[in-house]
């Protein structure tokens, strides 16, 4: 039997109405990854992660077993973990099995992204745990009055802390704020950057050519959304590396499969294969901007491709090895050793 | 046989920014959809258009099925908000078909 749809919806909605996440996060999970970067708290203008990096460990593992219980005779108790739900947050328990390693690099995408504003000249403040998911999920599956809500509740909460402008880091969260909240919410006037705006209006220095050469995977939400094509090219140019286009790249992307993950993990995988052939046949050095890009593609990909988010293959531009950036495992070592980030 | 229902065909005239009547069936959205399945979205429209309920229903996990990557709307020669037309289909199958809000 395939995943029944209203019951996993019920729970998307149920967690956001009763716990503002579509998944559960622990305080230390949401905000663990800026220990010891001293990031004022609040101000006008805000690093806003919406939890959307820090929930892809859960995603993946919570994906894995959706896919294990695809065409399981476990499906038919779906409507009873609904129910259970309500009171024990089920979703939770799914995520139990979230790896570290998944979780590590989270946390190393944002204190990256934090080091490469910081390095643009770029003054920001964080909301730690005053800070919610937008509620994309909710959104695109048209869960339009309780996304309602949410996204009211969530600029009611923004307008109180003072904040005026949002600098987000992922393509979901900055869609949201730019094109969902108008629509939903009456006079939404917060201004919403994407960090890879922001980053290529602060006009990055030329880096010395680097013999590294980067395959891009563009987001379909950045690409054909919200117009952020032209950006990460410039960045990644700048930091010394060539660019090198896949087939279907840009506005034309092709999809990782990640929005499936959740009701339809077996045809996720089968459209994030078809995008690792094609990123295969341009090169073995990939550079994603999306979370769920990262983890859809990396995991269909295996040993065949190297698979790194933008942040990382930049901050490791900057840093004396660029070499590092091209290589996932020698990254991380080094970048796990230079922050600490356990 | 097909049942008709002018509930629907009126509900998805009235739903805000549902505008897949400005298509002319030109397939390349189908063509160029990476799920690959004949009733994305172009097929999907017209059913929902014309009220045709049980087909509708039959193809609720095509419909949450959609990416809305936007492959087909960035190429639509009529400029189709066809992404917005899927999500007011979801909505609508939420609150009628799943008692969801
Ligand atoms: S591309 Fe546009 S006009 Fe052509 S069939 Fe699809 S929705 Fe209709
Ligand atoms: S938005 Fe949906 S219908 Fe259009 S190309 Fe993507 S998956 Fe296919």
């Amino acid at each position: 039997m395939p995943l029944p749809i209203a019951p996993i919806l019920g729970i998307f909605v149920d967690n956001v109405r009763k716990r503002g996440s579509v998944l559960p996060l622990s305080k230390r999970t949401a905000t663990g990854w800026a220990r010891g970067l001293d990031l004022p708290r609040g101000g006008e203008t805000v690093l806003y992660t919406g939890n959307v990096y820090q929930m892809i460990p859960a995603i993946d593992a919570m994906s894995t077993q959706m896919a294990m219980l695809e065409n399981s005779f476990l499906t038919r108790f779906f409507g009873i973990g609904r129910l259970v739900n309500k009171f024990v947050n089920m979703s939770f328990f799914m995520g139990l099995t979230a790896s570290s390693e998944k979780l590590r690099h989270a946390n190393r995408v944002l204190r990256d992204i934090v080091g490469l504003l910081r390095n643009a000249g770029v003054e920001f403040g964080y909301l730690y745990e005053d800070e919610f998911y937008a509620g994309a999920l909710l959104y695109d599956d048209g869960l339009d009055e309780a996304f309602g809500e949410h996204a009211r509740r969530v600029t009611a909460h923004l307008k109180k802390l003072g904040v005026r402008r949002l600098i987000t880091v992922d393509p979901h969260t900055t869609q949201m704020f730019r094109q969902a909240y108008p629509r939903f919410v009456k006079d939404f006037d917060i201004e919403v950057q994407n960090y890879l705006e922001v980053l290529a209006q602060a006009h990055p220095r030329r880096a010395e050519p680097a013999d590294g050469e980067v395959v891009v995977h563009d987001s379909c939400i950045y690409a054909r959304y919200e117009n952020i094509c032209e950006q990460p090219r410039e960045l990644l140019r700048a930091a010394g590396l060539s660019v090198r286009e896949p087939e279907l790249s840009g506005k034309s992307t092709h999809c990782c499969g990640g929005p499936l993950e959740s009701l339809f993990p077996a045809e996720a995988h089968r459209i994030s294969g078809i995008r690792v052939d094609l990123l295969e046949a341009e090169g073995k050095n990939v550079v994603t901007m999306c979370p769920f890009c990262w983890v859809n593609l990396s995991k269909a990909a295996g040993d065949r491709l190297v698979v790194n988010d933008i942040a990382n293959v930049l901050a490791a531009c900057g840093q004396r090895d660029h070499r590092a950036a091209l290589k996932a495992h020698v990254a991380e070592d080094n970048l796990v050793r230079a922050h600490g980030v356990a | 046989m097909t049942r008709v229902s002018p509930e629907l065909a009126a509900r998805m005239k009235k739903a805000e920014g549902f505008d897949a009547n400005a298509c002319f069936h030109c397939g390349t959205c189908t063509a160029l959809c990476p799920l690959g399945y004949k009733i994305l979205p172009r097929k999907l429209f017209h059913d929902a258009m014309l009220g045709l309920e049980d087909r509708v229903r039959a193809n609720i996990p095509q419909i949450f099925s959609c990416l809305l990557c936007r492959m087909c709307e960035a190429n639509c020669p009529s400029g189709v908000h066809i992404t917005d037309n899927i999500r007011s289909l979801r909505s609508l199958i939420n609150r009628q078909v799943f008692g969801l809000k």
